[in-house]
């Protein structure tokens, strides 16, 4: 398949690039990322992703806009307060680029539908802003072998971590299971500032360019962790349990689990 | 002697042991975190049992939800 010329004019800012070029532009184009969860994190992903032409974005959410989303869940706008936030998510992407192939998935995702909902999937990322779903998205990608990234935001803080089969640990190797709800603050209980959640997102939309296009080190066996107060970036070194109950030598876990779902998700 | 804690090297009381360490540092939601000490996991039920020693690196990893 050959760019035309807006193609070419679009994308040239990637093109020109000599560890991109063309290559790495039709590996995007033939690319396809999933997006679970549409709000901070999600915002910025599938702005990026949808920019830099990725062929086929999926994107999950199944709320509505809430006024209070806004200060940081910038996909969506005034005007887009009480619609379903997957097909707002989607409007926004193609006015920006109306190439990728974006589909709008309204539903929560649980045990039984999120090995189906990752299939079709390069990459996925995961915007959830609860426990039970991070656990969820994690187990699905270690059994499917799907890469993903992790990233999670509180107060003035993230983290993220990208999790590739076969090389480092994955979210479980780290933090084994979910908390009880209301067990560790959530943003909605302790706050999250706004542009935080647009450094972190970009990271993991970074994260999903570079594995489609095969370039440079991703966060696999790191944790990175940022302090926006501190304006500190730092990479911590984790290590794959071998008795991990998902990825490790002798899994318990062999199909996806449903958790409780934490209060902090019901916004 | 010193530890290295998130990546700060500061001065701790000799042969303290995880849980104090923790108390010290004022982990938030302590029965929460995960600790990694030179580069391994330290199980949760270890903290008391787990002495630590000049030049020992320990990071905390906390719950990160949000996102959405």
């Amino acid at each position: 398949m050959a760019f035309s010329d807006e193609q070419l004019t679009r994308y040239s800012r990637h093109i020109i690039l000599k560890e991109f070029g063309v290559k790495g532009q039709k590996k995007l184009s033939r690319g396809r990322v999933l997006i679970v969860g549409a709000g901070g994190l999600g915002s910025p992903a599938a702005l990026y992703l949808a920019a830099a032409g990725v062929g086929c974005i999926g994107i999950i959410d199944a709320d509505e806009v809430d006024l209070s989303n806004l200060q940081r869940q910038i996909i969506h706008g005034t005007n887009d307060v009480g619609k379903p936030k997957a097909d707002s998510a989607r409007a926004s992407m193609l006015a920006v680029n109306p190439e990728p192939e974006v589909r709008a998935i309204r539903a929560f995702v649980n045990a039984g539908n999120i090995l189906d909902l990752i299939r079709d999937y390069d990459f996925i990322i995961d915007g959830t802003d609860n426990f039970p779903a991070k656990f969820l998205v994690n187990d699905a990608c270690v059994l499917a072998g799907k890469a993903f990234s992790h990233a999670g935001i509180l107060r003035f803080n993230g983290q993220l971590m990208t999790y590739v089969p076969g090389q480092g640990p994955c979210y479980r190797c780290v933090f084994k299971e979910p908390p009880p709800p209301e067990a560790v603050p959530t943003c909605r209980q302790a706050g999250v500032i706004g542009a935080l959640a647009g450094v972190v997102g970009s990271i993991q939309a970074m994260e999903a360019v570079k594995y489609l296009a095969g370039i440079g080190d991703l966060l696999t066996g790191v944790l990175l962790t940022y302090d926006a107060l501190k304006t500190a970036f730092r990479r911590i070194s984790l290590p794959r349990r071998a008795d991990c109950a998902v990825c490790g030598e002798a899994p318990s876990i062999t199909a996806p689990v449903d958790y409780a779902r934490a209060a902090c998700d019901l916004s | 002697m010193t530890l290295v804690v998130a990546g700060n090297s500061k001065e701790y009381p000799d042969g303290i042991n995880l849980t104090r360490l923790i108390e010290l540092e004022k982990v938030e939601t302590p029965m929460y975190v995960t600790v990694a000490l030179n580069d391994d996991f330290v199980e949760s039920g270890g903290f008391e049992s787990t002495t630590l020693k000049d030049g020992d690196r320990v990071e905390f990893l906390y719950f990160m939800g949000g996102g959405r």
